[in-house]
């Protein structure tokens, strides 16, 4: 297919369509409304479904009954639309069926703003609805990547039978570059065995997340934990930039580690020698990889557009042995890659002092400022 | 004494049910509903073809008893459910079984919305005047004045506001085909609702949107009465402020039947 400009929303959506979307129930939030106007000029177009909810709760239910009768089904929305379907996602976790959600992630908490952000981290990484489940977290950094991602997380939401979630952000969203999309995928395949689609010449089927004996629930808990493992062993994705001969090592993740990247370029263009490394899979994180890392270098910056989520779990990984030093912009607010370069420079030529946790440090140089 | 006779059996378990023993209280009208449910069901030849929604409350467990697929939906959310369900497999009998505290509370704005597009599923839609999973908490249902573990002097309707009568909410939407309500509380009202459930499900399956019917349900346990005086309580109690009614039919019901 050839390249063509494209929004990174409408990207979004037209490669979930793409990728065989049945059923796409959703509403209007910015920065994603986008995807939902798509969905609702396309989807009927292909005969396909399509439905504005009355809210994002009862959009996410929509996507829990569908996704019940073992249709491709997926729903989309913005920070404080997301925090409304966390209701949904536990049952849907709970209940094992296969969802991909996108959250185009903006400033908050609260009503915020439409501006990128990526505040959500902890909520979609950590969080997420009640009790005991793990999503699949994908973060791109360019429409390119916002297309391939998409596909996979059907993939990988059918094959795992799990929530899969596209942590993408209001920057990506909005912005139009060249992007290839992949030819159309046929919508006809067989309905999974455990599907709810009436009790026609079968047993009947019962889809539920409820397990009223603890026993029972704790069973459902392994299985959920066994099939995670597989997960983590299976689907950890990342990227690696300059960083074979690196002695510094920044790390961020869509929109800052693509600003970031820009930061390192110019920062190698002096002949520093820094690299980056931006986690894709942000659950499963790679842990492994950035502990590897640790070995090998000086010393890692850590960039968010956040007050560091991130960096809790690079240090978790680093565990103590390399020093870790942070830079967030929050509230909407995007770096420059100049900033990040001041970073970059910083740790190159100034000897590191780690006193306490990185975000403290940070916060205290960023007051300075 | 007659012997060797052939007998003639005049009543028994539905098709539609499995073979399990329910748990709903004695005396609670949640088995006649279920019952009638799957009369209709067996009797339109319906049970291959449909998909129940459950919803949270004393019917959470709906599933165990009929013979058909069935989901468990989030508290209140079961017509959200149903509408995904129904979207995706639009030649599939949907239904969701919900409470009061379920539909008129929690899942209003569901409730109302699947309304309103005319979502070709069926409601049951069982009023009992309060929460009875939880123990007889007000719901808004609740009668002025009826005593609840959560109104413990009775609805002040100054603080607590007044009960929704939802079947007369619903009628107004154009997307209602049927809405209806109906009582439980003696033969001659639950063969119209037997009746009422039946149409219900036929203006689904012709395809003529959104269809509820009320039933005015019993929970002797939560309100402190034995079986039969809570019937005496709906009927004398609950009737005048829930009439009996047809709220909604669609003309083409009323050709169909002639």
């Amino acid at each position: 297919m050839p390249r063509e400009l494209l929004k990174g929303n409408v990207a979004t959506a037209e490669a979930a369509i793409r990728a065989g979307l049945e059923a796409y129930f959703g509403y209007p939030i910015t920065p994603q409304t986008e995807l939902l106007e798509w969905f609702s000029e396309r989807m009927p177009q292909l005969g396909r479904t399509f439905l504005q909810a009355e809210s994002e709760l009862a959009a996410i239910n929509m996507v829990y009954g569908a996704a019940c009768t073992g249709a491709r089904v997926m729903t989309s929305s913005s920070s404080p639309g997301v925090s409304l379907m966390m209701e949904g996602l536990s049952y849907i976790a709970g209940t094992e069926v296969p969802v991909v959600l996108v959250d185009v992630m903006r400033g908050g908490p609260g009503l915020g703003n439409i501006a990128a952000s990526q505040g959500d981290y902890a909520q979609i990484v950590h969080g997420g609805g009640h009790g005991d489940y793990f999503p699949i977290v994908l973060a791109p950094a360019s429409v390119q990547e916002s297309i391939d991602l998409t596909i996979l997380a059907f993939d990988l939401a059918e094959k795992y039978r799990s929530i899969v979630i596209v942590l993408t952000d209001g920057s990506i969203g909005q912005m139009m570059e060249p992007a290839e999309l992949p030819p159309m995928r046929s919508i006809e395949r067989k309905r999974p065995d455990w599907a709810i689609t009436g009790a026609r010449n079968r047993d009947r089927r019962i889809l539920s997340s409820i397990y009223l004996n603890p026993e029972e629930e704790e069973i459902t808990n392994y299985r959920l934990l066994q099939r995670w493992n597989e997960i983590e062993s299976n689907e950890i994705r990342f990227k690696e930039y300059y960083l074979d001969d690196a002695e510094l090592a920044v790390i961020g993740f869509g929109t800052a580690g693509r600003v970031s990247l820009s930061a390192v370029r110019t920062a190698r263009a002096e002949g520093i020698k820094v690299g980056l490394l931006r986690p894709i899979s942000l659950r499963p994180f790679p842990y492994k990889q950035i502990k590897a890392l640790a070995d090998r270098v000086r010393s890692i910056l850590v960039v968010e557009m956040n007050s560091g989520q991130m960096l809790d779990d690079v240090l978790q990984a680093v565990g103590g042995k390399t020093p870790v030093d942070f830079y967030g912009r929050m509230g909407g607010v995007v770096p420059f890659p100049d900033e990040v370069l001041a970073e970059i420079q910083r740790l190159a030529f100034e000897p590191i002092h780690i006193n306490g946790h990185p975000r403290r440090a940070w916060m205290k140089r960023h007051m300075i400022r | 004494m007659v012997v060797n006779q052939p007998v003639e059996i005049v009543y028994h378990r539905p098709e539609s049910f499995t073979e399990v023993h329910t748990h709903y209280c004695p005396g609670c009208t949640h088995g006649i509903a279920h019952r009638l449910v799957a009369e209709v069901i067996d009797e339109m030849g319906l049970i291959e073809n449909t998909i129940g929604v459950a919803s949270v409350g004393c019917s959470v467990f709906a599933y165990n008893y009929f013979d058909c697929d069935f989901v468990e939906a989030a508290h209140g959310r079961a017509p959200a459910m149903a509408t995904g369900i129904k979207r995706v497999l639009q030649d599939r009998v949907v239904f969701t079984y919900q409470g009061d505290g379920d539909l008129a509370s929690i899942g209003m704005a569901e409730i109302v919305h699947a309304a309103a597009r005319g979502e070709n599923i069926t409601v049951i839609f069982i009023n009992n005047a309060n929460y009875g999973m939880t123990g007889g908490q007000m719901a808004p249902t609740t009668l002025p004045g009826q005593k609840t573990t959560s109104s413990p002097s009775g609805r002040d309707v100054e603080q607590m506001g007044f009960p929704i009568r939802t079947a007369e909410l619903l009628a107004t939407l154009d997307g209602s085909g049927y809405v209806v309500r109906r009582s439980l509380h003696d033969p001659k009202n639950i063969r119209m609702a037997k009746k009422a459930l039946r149409t219900a499900f036929e203006t689904q399956v012709r395809g003529l949107g959104f269809s509820m019917v009320e039933l005015l349900s019993t929970c002797p346990t939560n309100w402190g009465l034995n079986p039969h005086e809570a019937l005496k309580w709906l009927e004398e109690k609950m009737i005048p402020v829930f009439p009996i009614a047809d709220f909604k039919v669609s003309p083409a019901l009323t050709q169909g039947i002639e």
